[in-house]
């Protein structure tokens, strides 16, 4: 059966890591839903969330090939009740008079954020799941949306051993 | 102190001689030339080897690791010689050989402009290497080399590149080498779990009909004694993947036989029938499984093997040990118990018979005057007493061989297996040579195989190099024309090969050479092969149309072996 799962890879900072771990996913024909990469908690070591709709099976064997890169350090695997995750939207809306009132509604109710006002056009910020992004994007729409961008998931986990542990395990 | 400052191309040379490294395979060209000139000064230390294309190199390279032990090392050039290396670092890959390969690159401030003979050898290397980076800077060249012997020839070895741009092998700096024994991020040798050791203790002390199954884990792990004395104390019928052939005597008592397609009736039909199946050092290659959804239902399954990735990949295990093969043998004959399996053992001498009588009555039913493969390969066998090094190519003759020669030693078989690359026995065998000098080296070659890599006779003429080579030559593309006959109506679709004249091809290059189109010769003419002190061509024309059983069909269970 096919699930949602988020894969967390530790890295060293070494040029080309992210083409090692994307021609895992390539090889075995998976298409990876969402990627995005920043330093960890600790110095010089990457961490890569990934997004991707797969089968238990398959998610294990990725998560093995992934671990046999020489510069992984760990990569862990989990499904959506284990971790804390987050997205971020912008949506480029255009501006006038007669839509300003309602517009100021759906921003409040949505917890939605102004980062920019312009005469002609206003950028909404909203964080959330993607059902959430994608309801306020639903929202939007009647007031014209002239541009729209939604990152990867990060995402932290809840319980687990932490990176810097397994990191005193090998040394 | 004033120390003296040396080029990036020499401090490679000095890393690889630190390493030990005194053969190498290559080709030179533009973006290797610093390092090729500062070899000029090694005559001595180095002994490079001029092939003839950089696919020999590396196969090469492959033969030299797989008879020694030894890491493999390779130059190239850039661009199409870079590119030339591609199918070698595959093969070295799937079949776990410890290669170090350095390509040249275009200097650093032409990287990404298309400039004459770039290739992004980086990214197309990516997926066929264990590891592989690009040098821009003379200093980082001493640490990216002792990295790459590290990472190639630890845990399960694999093929390493090393891409240095031109300005880095000219730039000059302060030399300084370390041996690498550590990366953070890799983790060669897994600490064995006890508990795991424990329980395979307790199902094979248990089993009434054990089954071990053996790959190249076993030699690569240097773990032949200890394979030994397991399976004698715990009484266990052994069989063997393609390339863990001789890592147990052919003559061993518990030696049941080749493993997989081409194998043989007894250990394939007995993989369904036994309760406990002990795989250790190989893969589930489906090659050797079959089908898996009907391979070995009825057993628990132990896997041991160093790469994690391996293990529940294909077999689902109920024991899995992740660890080296050598140290989980060891371990594990403290715990299992004195046994004895004599009805079992009995039962693959009585499925042995079935498959000897069924050949042979085969064979009678369609005898010809023609000489047939397994004549050819039983006939070295004997003569050679199983002590020679048989590299072979790909196809009929790789099966026949993996089947009929009787390998009594380890490290005596070099054969592309993963990979099943045609043109790997020529150049392995050079290798196998030059890793082995003492030993009769054969090479075992198809008329197409031969065909795909027969420049590197030039090698053999430059370097004299007294490899035998033995053509068996059908004057098809066997192996394909096999499966054409059995399961595409014979339509017999682009297989038929014309050969070129092999005797004259070799004495062009200064190769003595022999044709056998009898069986009477046959004998002599191995005889004459083996006695001669240089290298020599043997080609023996043997029947055209024959086929290599027993056979498992693709999609069919290993039960369903097929003896005609
Ligand atoms: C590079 C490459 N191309 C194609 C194949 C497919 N293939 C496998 S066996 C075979 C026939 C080999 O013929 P030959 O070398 O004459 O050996 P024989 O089977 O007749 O012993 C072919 C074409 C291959 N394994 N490798």
């Amino acid at each position: 059966m096919e699930k949602t799962f988020t894969i967390s890879v530790f890295t060293e900072n070494s040029v080309g890591m992210l083409n090692r771990i994307t021609i895992i996913f390539t090889r075995r024909h998976l298409n990876i839903e969402s990627i995005t990469a920043s330093e960890s908690e600790i110095a010089n070591v990457f961490r890569y969330t990934i997004v991707l709709k797969t089968t238990d099976e398959q998610v294990n064997k990725v998560i093995g090939q992934i671990e046999k890169l020489i510069e992984v350090l760990k990569a862990f695997v989990h499904e959506d009740d284990d971790i804390v995750h987050q997205e971020i939207a912008l949506y480029k809306v255009k501006m006038n008079h007669a839509s300003s009132n309602e517009l100021e509604k759906v921003i409040r109710e949505n917890y939605a954020r102004i980062l920019a006002i312009d005469p002609h056009y206003i950028v909404i910020e909203k964080t959330g799941h993607t059902t959430e992004t994608q309801s306020l994007f639903d929202k939007l729409k009647s007031f014209g949306i002239l541009e729209f961008a939604r990152s990867g998931r990060v995402a932290v986990t809840k319980p687990m051993k932490e990176l810097s542990q397994y990191l005193k395990e090998i040394n | 102190m004033n120390v003296e400052k040396i080029s990036g191309a020499k401090a490679l040379i000095l890393s690889l001689l630190h390493e030990n490294i005194h053969t190498i395979f290559g080709y030179p060209g533009g973006a290797i030339m610093p390092i090729y000139d500062a070899l000029y000064d090694f005559e001595k230390e180095i002994n490079h080897i001029l092939v003839r294309h950089e696919q020999g190199a590396i196969h090469a390279a492959q033969g030299y690791a797989r008879v020694s032990g030894k890491c493999g090392v390779v130059f190239a050039t850039s661009g199409p010689g870079a590119t030339n290396l591609i199918t070698g670092l595959a093969d070295a890959m799937i079949d776990s050989t410890p290669i170090v390969c350095i390509t040249g690159q275009v200097s650093s401030h032409l990287l990404g402009t298309d400039a004459f003979q770039e290739t992004d050898v980086i990214g197309i290397s990516m997926p066929v290497t264990k590891w592989n980076i690009q040098i821009t800077k003379a200093s980082d060249i001493p640490m990216a080399i002792a990295k790459a012997f590290f990472i190639a020839t630890s845990g399960r070895p694999g093929p390493v590149l090393i891409d240095i741009t031109k300005d880095a092998q000219f730039e000059l700096f302060n030399y300084q080498y370390n041996k690498c024994h550590f990366i953070r991020s890799y983790n060669p040798l897994p600490k064995i779990d006890l508990n795991k050791i424990e329980l395979a203790s307790q199902l094979i002390n248990e089993a009434k009909k054990p089954l071990l199954l053996i790959g190249q884990g076993i030699i690569l792990s240097g773990a032949e004694n200890e394979l030994k004395t397991f399976i004698e104390k715990a009484n266990i019928p052994t069989a063997s993947t393609l390339l863990g052939l001789g890592a147990l005597s052919a003559n061993h008592a518990l030696y049941v036989g080749y493993l997989g397609m081409h194998g043989d009736y007894a250990p394939n039909i007995k993989t369904n029938e036994c309760d406990v199946l002990i795989a250790i050092g190989m893969r589930f290659d489906d090659r050797v499984t079959g089908d898996v959804s009907r391979y070995a239902k009825q057993a628990k399954i132990i896997h041991i093997d160093i790469d994690q990735a391996e293990i529940n990949k294909i077999i689902k295990t109920d024991v899995a040990i992740h660890a080296d093969a050598k140290m989980a043998l060891q371990e594990l004959t403290k715990l299992v118990d004195i046994n004895k399996h004599e009805s079992w053992l009995q039962e693959f001498k009585d499925a042995k018979k079935i498959e000897v009588d069924t050949l042979f009555e085969n064979e009678k039913q369609n005898y010809t005057h023609e000489l047939k493969m397994e004549e050819v390969i039983k006939c070295l066998s004997s003569i050679t007493n199983g002590e020679a090094i048989i590299v072979t190519d790909v196809g009929q003759h790789q099966m026949m061989t993996s089947r009929y020669y009787k390998f009594l030693n380890t490290k005596s078989n070099v054969s592309s297996g993963g990979l099943g690359t045609m043109g790997f026995g020529l150049p392995a065998a050079i290798g196998a040579k030059l890793g082995n000098p003492n030993k009769q080296v054969i090479a075992i070659i198809g008329d197409g195989g031969f065909q795909m890599t027969l420049q590197e006779l030039g090698t053999i003429l430059q370097s004299k190099i007294a490899v035998k080579i033995l053509i068996l030559n059908n004057r098809f593309l066997g192996m394909v024309r096999q499966w054409q006959e059995l399961f595409f109506e014979k339509r017999y679709s682009f297989t038929e090969m014309i050969s070129p004249d092999y005797i004259k091809l070799a004495n062009a290059y200064n190769i003595e050479a022999l044709q056998i189109t009898e069986k009477e010769n046959l004998e002599e003419g191995i005889l004459k092969m083996l006695q001669c002190t240089s290298s020599f061509l043997l080609e023996v024309k043997v029947a055209k149309e024959s086929n290599v059983f027993p056979m498992i069909p693709t999609g069919a269970s290993v039960a369903e072996i097929r003896l005609k």
